[in-house]
């Protein structure tokens, strides 16, 4: 199987799919000659033209809108934001019009959009270009949450995402962008809404996204070493949630930590937690169910600061030894 | 019309010899004519019937009526096709029952009945109709406007003849995205016909404190859009500036925008005490610019229409709305075992 990056398996998703389907079309700001402030849509233009690959003003909230009110005429738009700090200009679009259209207007008509965002610190882009704001998102009934961490699974949930009659904002990370993973090079999609058990194990459940998947695998490993066994699951998709997974798992390994790289305050950690000490799991939870998350602060620019800013592997390993030795 | 830019005064409909002249060099028949008064009539019924209910305690949640503006919607109606695509928003009753909608369904959901429109979800704020291309009501101020470019791109895109036509208010005009989708449609030439609907206050707000420059049309001038700022009392005069902007935006040369200078008569919404503006005004408005009365007077003056007749048309409106309310009242509530619905398609 061919490997490929994270950023080239997003691309070949949307190449394919807008090869398959004439209905799709991407719009957003430099995303033609370009290729898009990170180069996701390099070559495109040629390939698909100025219409399918349409560049806009920098007009974050009509960029949405304009995805919208073509959906509703049977288009299938993806609409690019350069950064998913930006997405606060769109939200009313995204929030009080996409994600309610379809219930508000009793079920006669959908909101077939793709909204793509890269997320995420770690370029030393500072505080306006650096959030993770996943969280905002998972608020507001109708949308759809699809956020991968590898290259397999970011190719398989656009191509679902692209196929979904409902709004999904697709969250990606710059940092993932380089890394590589085996990418099948046909069509196949992952179910929205069903979390990956990225690895199995019976000490404790880590619930991690996009970059932490990759910190905790890495922990994971280390820890094998020492005869802990971190069962990791990524969620894929944060709205709607796959907390049966997540339950089956504590109720299976006893103890639970989530991990994001999101402010911890309101954070979607929260939110496991309290479906999982709400569950029947809760019976055999053995240790506190802990999170870790961003420090609530905006992220700062400096090289040291900014790598503090977020859980680290030293982070993450203290915080599963704390737990499974019954240090906390 | 007034192609005068920055002439907004109200003008007197003319004499009958004036409205003769207009109508024919126009091409309206008769049966046109009285169709503009039906619809009219119409909508004012229906809007002084939603007054009624909700005095009456039967209706639940919000309104936001048009009496007063029935002309805007009756010229645009007539001089748009009936497949061209809508958006409008909160201030929308008047737009929907002038492109034909079924009057049971919307008074079915103003009263938040299973049988409305939206199934009792949206109520009168938020009325859409995708059989008839009405894409909805938007109960944010101006969060339509841009999903016009949208609606635009995709005709142009499919390369079709329907028109967009996009009314908004305006308050909605102060909008970041009215900037937005004004560059966006004119850059890419989008078939939008953009309506600002002047009633002269946002809520409360009056629009000469919250507008720097009158009239709002003249902001099109900016993005290179043509424009008219017209007199939104006098239907015929409405009718003339749409059938122009309409033909301009389906020919493919771009965008138009039309601003049409009118006055409500109730409140903002129900919680309106109406402490911004004088009863003077408002009456002055009743007596003197009722859009209503100024066409009636023509079509007695001209014999297109005598008295009974008039009140006969009236009435069978009123009938009309009378059987809705019946239809709506006698309509079951959405099961409550349904409420999860209509969250994910």
């Amino acid at each position: 199987m061919p490997e490929i990056s994270y950023l080239e398996a997003i691309r070949q998703a949307l190449w394919q799919e807008m090869k398959r389907d004439e209905r799709v079309f991407l719009l957003g700001e430099d995303i033609g000659r370009y290729g898009g402030a990170f180069g996701l849509t390099h070559d495109m233009l040629d390939e698909f033209g100025p219409e399918r690959v349409r560049e806009t003003p920098i007009s974050e909230a009509t960029i949405v809108a304009t995805a919208i009110g073509a959906s509703l005429l049977g288009m299938r738009p993806v609409a690019e934001i350069m950064f998913m700090d930006f997405v606060m200009l769109a939200l009313d679009q995204i929030a009080n019009q996409a994600a309610k259209m379809h219930f508000m207007f009793g079920g006669h008509t959908t909101v077939p959009i793709v909204i793509r965002m890269p997320g995420g610190s770690g370029a030393g882009a500072a505080s306006q270009h650096s959030q993770s704001l996943e969280s905002v998102l998972m608020h507001f009934p109708g949308l759809k949450v699809v956020n991968p961490s590898t290259p397999y699974d970011a190719k398989g949930l656009m191509l679902a995402s692209l196929r979904d009659p409902n709004p999904v904002c697709f969250v990606e990370h710059k940092v993932l962008y380089k890394t590589k993973g085996e990418v099948p090079e046909g069509d196949y999609t992952i179910p929205i809404g069903v979390a990956d058990i990225k690895r199995p194990g019976h000490d404790i459940t880590v619930v991690a996204n996009n970059i932490m998947v990759m910190k905790t695998l890495n922990v994971a490993e280390k820890l094998s070493k020492d005869g802990i066994e971190v069962e990791v699951i990524d969620p894929r998709t944060l709205l709607p949630l796959d907390t049966e997974t997540i339950i089956n798992s504590v109720a299976h390994t006893g103890r639970l930590l989530v991990v994001h790289e999101a402010c911890l305050t309101g954070g979607w950690a929260g939110e496991v937690i309290a479906c999982v000490v709400g569950s029947p799991a809760f019976d055999y939870i053995d240790s506190p169910v802990r999170r870790l998350g961003g420090k609530d602060i905006p992220i700062p620019y400096n090289r040291g600061l900014e790598k503090f800013a977020i859980p680290q592997e030293a982070d993450i390993e203290q915080e599963i030894r704390a737990l499974v030795e019954g240090k906390i | 019309m007034s192609k005068d830019k920055g002439k907004t005064k109200e003008k007197d409909t003319g004499t009958r010899e004036q409205f003769e002249k207009r109508v024919t060099r126009l091409g309206l028949s008769d049966d046109n004519l009285i169709g503009l008064y039906r619809t009219m009539c119409t909508v004012r019924q229906f809007e002084y019937m939603a007054d009624r209910l909700y005095a009456g305690g039967k209706v639940h949640g919000t309104m936001h009526l048009s009496a007063g503006q029935e002309a805007v919607a009756a010229g645009i109606s007539l001089a748009v096709h009936p497949d061209d695509y809508l958006i409008n928003h909160h201030r929308g009753h008047g737009h929907f029952i002038a492109k034909g909608a079924d009057i049971n369904l919307m008074m079915a959901e103003f009263l938040g009945k299973d049988t409305g429109y939206n199934r009792g979800r949206g109520g009168s704020m938020h009325i859409a109709d995708f059989q008839s291309n009405n894409l909805g009501a938007n109960g944010i101020v101006g969060g339509g406007i841009p999903q016009a470019v949208g609606v635009g791109l995709a005709l142009q895109m499919q390369k079709r003849k329907e028109i967009c036509i996009c009314i908004f208010g305006d308050g909605a005009a102060n909008e970041g995205v009215f900037h937005e989708a004004m560059n966006m449609v004119a850059l890419w030439k989008l078939p939008v016909l953009y309506i600002c609907e002047n009633n002269k206050y946002g809520m409360s707000m009056d629009v000469e404190r919250a507008t720097a420059k009158l009239p709002i049309a003249q902001r099109a001038d900016a993005y290179g859009i043509p424009w008219a700022c017209v007199d939104g009392n006098d239907v015929v005069e409405v009718y003339d500036a749409m059938k122009i902007a309409a033909e301009h935006v389906r020919s493919g040369k771009g965008p138009y925008f039309v601003e049409t200078i009118t006055y409500r008569y109730f409140g903002h919404s129900k919680s309106d005490r109406n402490l911004y503006r004088s009863k003077e005004e408002i009456e002055d408005w009743k007596q003197n610019r009722d859009p209503i009365m100024r066409f009636t007077k023509h079509l007695l003056q001209s014999e297109i229409l005598d008295e009974g007749r008039a009140q006969e048309i009236d009435g069978q409106a009123e009938q009309v709305i009378l059987k809705a309310v019946e239809f709506a009242e006698a309509s079951p509530e959405p099961d409550l075992s349904t409420l999860m619905e209509f969250v994910y398609a």
